[in-house]
């Protein structure tokens, strides 16, 4: 399968692709930005989509690669989902997106795919949502207008859609740390390589066997990545026993709203959600092994 | 009418420099241009890892990449895995331990095997099927690729190189 005709820039800075991006907007050009094209260059062969226009991101220096800045990390956009699985600063700090990196597609598609492509995709079957909202991250967006940040909570705003606008780029993620704070990302899948079915990212923090604080991220319980708020006040103040946190992990799926498919239908999914969440809750307490 | 672009690539240790189309996949460049046929197309839509290939000594799929993304860039294929005539100890260790039936999943499963065994040289029985799960088999010979993975991380492929070009000179003098 080929692609409609294209046509192709590989701009070198941010600025280049920023102005790219309103020349093509000014000429009528429907111009699609290049990340990892793990996602885009599918659903361009299938010509579910068929821009005109396509701005590269691959050549831009900086966008790539983990650095630490004091209380947070910054992930550059274009940092490949193998990278950010195996690089040492997210270990110690985030591992929850780590161990949720790993579990995206295959390796090939790893070591192409980018952690800022996924998040702007945003496929609410994406393993990279839910633990991003988990985690309370900033998404650092570049446009003609200057640079402006927008917090996790807004970021997602329903199917394959973000804060980010027509001709503004997304260069960084910033995630605060959450070193010493037990974590888990628990996917629920039932062939290899597949897409979540539904997923659960728990962070988790206990001091002398009682959690004060819990931060749970569901992935595909609605057309974005949802907090499970009930839970993480169910959560909050009591023991970190396996009772305690079956009983909490019962309020997942309130205020969720998932589709059903081929997959599962909504029931199935509203079981999963509970069922996953009182396991990634027990994982990150250390009171069960993870899938 | 979209302009084509000049690219520069590295393909199995040979410079190539060629006009391309932008939506020229990295594959039928290495197919349709080169003449690379050893990397096959299987589903085309980035399951399967027919295509599989390195970029920068990366497995990626090349199904799913355009041509004009490896400018600049060194790719390995399939036909760039022997060196001298002999083979890489992966493609010894898939002879030697049966690990195809049909073969049409052979280069991506190889590629993709020399990938895995480059990040982690000892991986388990585990680690060897979790790495793999992008390549597909539709023989169902699964088992005997995991072997041929393991035994090439255990150093236990049996380099029968030069047994072979003995062997054959005897029969070759013994015939005339």
């Amino acid at each position: 399968m080929i692609p409609s005709a294209f046509d192709y820039a590989a701009p070198a800075t941010v600025e280049e692709a920023l102005g790219l991006l309103a020349a093509a907007d000014a000429a009528g050009d429907d111009v699609k930005v290049l990340a990892g094209g793990q996602s885009l260059l599918p659903v361009m062969k299938l010509r579910m989509a068929d821009p005109s226009m396509v701005v590269d991101l691959g050549r831009i220096a900086g966008l790539n690669g983990v650095t630490d800045s004091g209380d947070s990390l910054l992930i550059g956009a274009m940092t490949p989902h193998h990278v950010v699985a195996t690089d040492p600063l997210i270990a110690q700090h985030v591992p929850l997106l780590a161990q949720a990196a790993a579990t995206v597609a295959d390796p090939q598609v790893r070591h192409r795919g980018t952690f800022g492509g996924a998040l702007v995709h945003a496929d609410p079957a994406g393993d990279l949502p839910a633990p991003v909202l988990a985690a309370g991250a900033t998404f650092l967006i570049s446009g003609p207008g200057g640079q402006r940040s927008v917090d996790a909570a807004d970021f997602f705003q329903g199917y394959f859609t973000t804060a980010v606008e027509e001709g503004e780029i997304l260069t960084g993620i910033r995630v605060p740390k959450y070193t010493g704070w037990g974590s888990h990302y628990e996917k629920f899948t039932r062939v290899a390589q597949q897409w979540s079915i539904v997923a659960v990212a728990a962070l988790v923090r206990v001091e002398a066997g009682t959690i004060t604080e819990a931060r749970i991220g569901l992935t595909n319980m609605a057309s974005t990545p949802l907090r499970a708020a009930a839970v993480e006040a169910a959560l909050a103040g009591g023991p970190a026993t396996a009772d305690a946190i079956a009983a909490a992990a019962a309020h997942a799926a309130e205020g969720t709203d998932p589709a059903s498919d081929l997959n599962g239908d909504a029931a199935y999914r509203a079981h999963l959600a509970q069922v996953l969440t009182k396991r990634a809750v027990l994982a990150a307490v250390g009171l069960q092994a993870g899938a | 009418m979209a302009s084509s672009k000049t690219i520069t690539v590295e393909v199995d240790d040979v410079r190539y420099t060629d006009d391309v189309e932008p939506r020229l996949l990295l594959v039928q460049y290495l197919r349709e241009r080169l003449g690379k046929t050893g990397t096959l197309v299987g589903c085309d839509t980035t399951n399967c890892g027919a295509c599989t290939v390195h970029l920068d000594g990366v497995s990626v799929k090349s199904c799913t990449m355009l041509a004009v993304q490896a400018d600049g860039h060194k790719v390995t294929t399939i036909e760039g895995m022997a060196q001298d005539g002999k083979l890489a100890p992966l493609q010894e260790a898939f002879h030697q331990c049966h690990a195809l039936q049909c073969g049409f999943c052979t280069p991506g499963m190889i590629m993709q095997s020399a990938s895995l065994l480059k990040e982690n040289p000892h991986p388990t029985e585990a680690e060897i099927r979790d790495g793999l799960e992008g390549n597909l088999c539709r023989c169902t010979g699964y088992q005997n690729i995991v072997a041929a993975v393991k035994s090439v991380a255990d150093g236990t492929v049996y380099d029968d190189s030069g047994v072979s070009t003995t062997a054959g000179e005897t029969e070759t003098a013994g015939v005339s």
